[in-house]
């Protein structure tokens, strides 16, 4: 590890703080991850069976398109809110 | 020019592209090779991810399952890019933070065992054969079809090819050759993609037309519906088999894809934390270009297929043999029947082949009246769909030869970066990590190349008896990956409870009794008739052999919190490493040992 000992000091007030924030917005991103794959591509299309796309239903568009549009968003927000969280706890690397 | 040239020129040039790259950008030390990621911006990096990361079960055969199957294989399109949301919030910028070459490395430090390290090994070399497996089947139905061979000598050649593909270009300048591999395959896939798609809708983009209306003003999804159901087979686009067994296998893709060992190293290796999060994305851009289109590719050669079988429509009279052996637009059917891969029969003797489904009492009772005696296109091994869709649709032979290159491209990138993972796992974590540390520079390298012999070797001798379509043994694969490498990795970051013992134990349970499962349902080492289960009757209930992992992961996380609720608290040095690794602040370049 190339840590400077300064930095690798035990975990600060803040740092603990950041790891809460950072588990609270993991957590928001992965119920969206969830609901949107199972959820409305497998367990919940019978309820979405009612919108029609394209000769079927809305679940069916989930489960082999809308889902991975879904993935692509929500990592890029995961990155950008990431990114922004480092700076504000003077987490980041520069 | 026929064919036959044509698909050597395009599969020869492109081979020459890689070639010439990888001397252009050639990397001189190992480190150079590991490092070959830092410094390279993240979207070329998520480019040539993306090449690695797409195999032979992406490109040849996930089009096909789909194809035949419809709605419910939709579980590859969304298990194998939802992997990618977990490997970006849960892994990937901690294991770049932590800053080692190879994920036992991560495992070892972390749990501070060897043992842990070794078990991670084994881990890892029992995923990533099972993966080779698939490949080289993917490998060898491209070789079959381009050199117009028989599948099983298509293994052989292939199998030649990759090995001297891995042990002499694979080290070298591996990022940029990726990057071409990538253009060249995504290319491939694409352009007969949006022939056919303006062949059929009119819209150009595959993705869209999937959803868009056939010419005569009907949703294509419902034309392939009707055609199908009135032949005998089940409704493309309605679900038919168990709910809980598809959240369960596409879970398993969803964790593997987080767990296989030659797409996380990518991530330890960017340049900073935050790269890690982005490179994770535009990984998944460049992945998703090819699984948007890959549905539309499945439920377009079907109906195409179908068109085909029943040229005057499914009421009229199906195709004729002499059709079938004179007509320009059916010449693919020989030349695929050549790789053993396809086969029809006209059992009743009328001249004719009627394609349908043979199990379904509405269709018995059409064929008694009909005088047919069963299904007569006897065999369609789903694997040729993609690489045969060009012909199917009646495409230009540039188109075919591109295709061509491009399977190969998807098969050779993944088998080699495979290959060069599990030939460092034996010679740089085994034998000089614990067996023989004395080792020098020279029979290190010796090591990793007669393990990736062995490798080979073994990859061919299972992948004689495959124990399913490419994408299903692939599927296997990351089932064994999900249930022993992902839960350790993730425990290790969010986790400060789980001790070595725990780890130890955890990945064990994880891994034995996913093999097992898998071994009970696909035979013992994957030798026919002797399993005593079939995925269409399996053990516990609904649930396939390729679906436990996510079962498999259960017990591993289970097994390493009671253990290690049992053992001796986790150190403070390796509670002060986990504070670490979850701050991106301090991290360096990563380095070895």
């Amino acid at each position: 590890m190339v840590d400077n000992p300064n930095e690798a000091s035990a975990a600060t007030g803040d740092d603990s703080v950041y790891w809460k924030t950072n588990i609270r917005i993991i957590t928001v991103c992965l119920v969206i991850w969830a609901v949107v794959s199972f959820g409305f591509g497998i367990v919940l299309r019978p309820l979405l069976s009612g919108i029609a796309v394209g000769g079927t239903d809305l679940g069916f568009w989930f489960a082999q398109q809308g889902s991975i549009l879904c993935f692509l968003a929500l990592i890029f927000f995961y990155a950008w809110r990431m990114n922004r969280l480092d700076k504000q706890y003077g987490v980041d690397e520069e | 020019m026929d064919q036959f040239t044509l698909n050597l020129l395009f599969v020869g040039a492109s081979f020459a592209l890689y070639i010439g790259i990888a001397i252009w950008a050639r990397a001189g030390s190992t480190s150079e090779f590991y490092a070959a990621g830092r410094g390279v911006h993240p979207v070329t990096n998520g480019m040539a991810t993306a090449a690695d990361w797409m195999s032979a079960a992406s490109f040849i055969s996930m089009a096909g399952l789909i194809a035949f199957t419809g709605y419910d294989n939709s579980s590859f399109l969304m298990g194998w890019t939802g992997g990618y949301v977990l490997l970006a919030l849960l892994l990937a910028p901690y294991l770049r933070k932590f800053g080692k070459f190879t994920v036992s490395e991560f495992i070892g430090d972390r749990f501070y065992s060897k043992t842990a390290r070794m078990v991670a090994v084994i881990c890892l070399l029992v995923a990533s054969i099972t993966y080779v497996i698939g490949q080289m089947q993917g490998v060898g139905i491209a070789f079959g079809r381009f050199l117009e061979i028989d599948a099983f000598w298509g293994l052989l050649i292939g199998s030649c090819v990759v090995f001297a593909y891995a042990v002499f270009g694979g080290m070298k300048g591996v990022t940029y050759t990726q990057v071409a591999q990538y253009c060249v395959l995504i290319t491939a896939y694409t352009i007969p993609a949006v022939f056919i798609s303006l062949q059929l809708t009119g819209n150009p983009i595959p993705a869209l037309g999937l959803f868009g209306n056939t010419s005569d003003g009907e949703p294509l999804l419902a034309t392939l519906d009707l055609i199908v159901t009135d032949l005998g087979f089940n409704e493309y686009t309605a679900a038919h088999g168990s709910t809980i067994n598809m959240v369960l296998f596409t879970l398993s893709l969803m964790i593997g894809t987080a767990g296989l060992p030659h797409v996380i190293m990518r991530f330890f290796t960017v340049p900073k934390v935050s790269d890690a999060r982005w490179s994770a994305g535009w990984t998944l851009v460049f992945i998703a270009l090819l699984y948007l289109t890959a549905p539309a590719v499945g439920a377009m050669a079907r109906l195409n297929i179908s068109d085909m079988m029943w040229p005057n429509g499914t009421d009229g009279e199906a195709v004729s043999v002499e059709m079938i052996e004179n007509d320009p637009e059916y010449a693919w059917m020989g030349t695929w029947a050549a790789t053993g891969l396809l086969g029809w029969e006209d059992r009743n003797g009328d001249g004719r082949i009627q394609y349908y489904n043979d199990a379904n009492p509405d269709l018995q009772e059409r064929a008694a009246a009909a005088g047919w005696e069963g299904n007569e296109l006897t065999n369609f091994n789903r694997d040729i769909l993609v690489l045969a869709n060009p012909e199917i649709a009646n495409l230009p032979g540039w188109v075919i030869g591109l295709v061509a290159a491009g399977g190969l491209a998807a098969a050779l990138s993944t088998a080699a970066g495979l290959l060069l993972a599990i030939s460092s796992a034996v010679s740089h974590d085994l034998l000089k990590g614990q067996l023989t540390p004395n080792m020098s520079e020279r029979s290190e390298l010796l090591a990793a190349r007669i393990s990736m012999a062995a490798a080979i070797v073994v990859a061919v001798l299972l992948g004689l008896n495959p124990p399913g379509f490419a994408a299903q043994t692939v599927a296997l694969a990351f089932g064994l990956a999900a249930a022993s490498i992902f839960p350790a990795l993730m425990m290790g970051i969010f986790s400060k409870r789980i001790n070595n013992s725990g780890a130890v134990a955890g990945m064990l349970a994880g891994l034995v009794v996913t093999l097992v499962y898998i071994f009970l349902h696909k035979g013992w080492l994957f030798i026919p008739d002797t399993n005593s289960f079939t995925d269409a009757d399996p053990l516990l209930g609904p649930i396939k052999s390729t679906s436990f992992g996510a079962i498999g992961a259960a017990v591993n996380f289970a097994v390493a919190y009671v253990v290690s609720g049992m053992t001796k608290e986790t150190p403070q040095h390796i509670k002060d490493l986990v504070e670490s690794v979850r701050i991106p602040r301090g991290a360096g370049a990563a380095s070895d040992h």
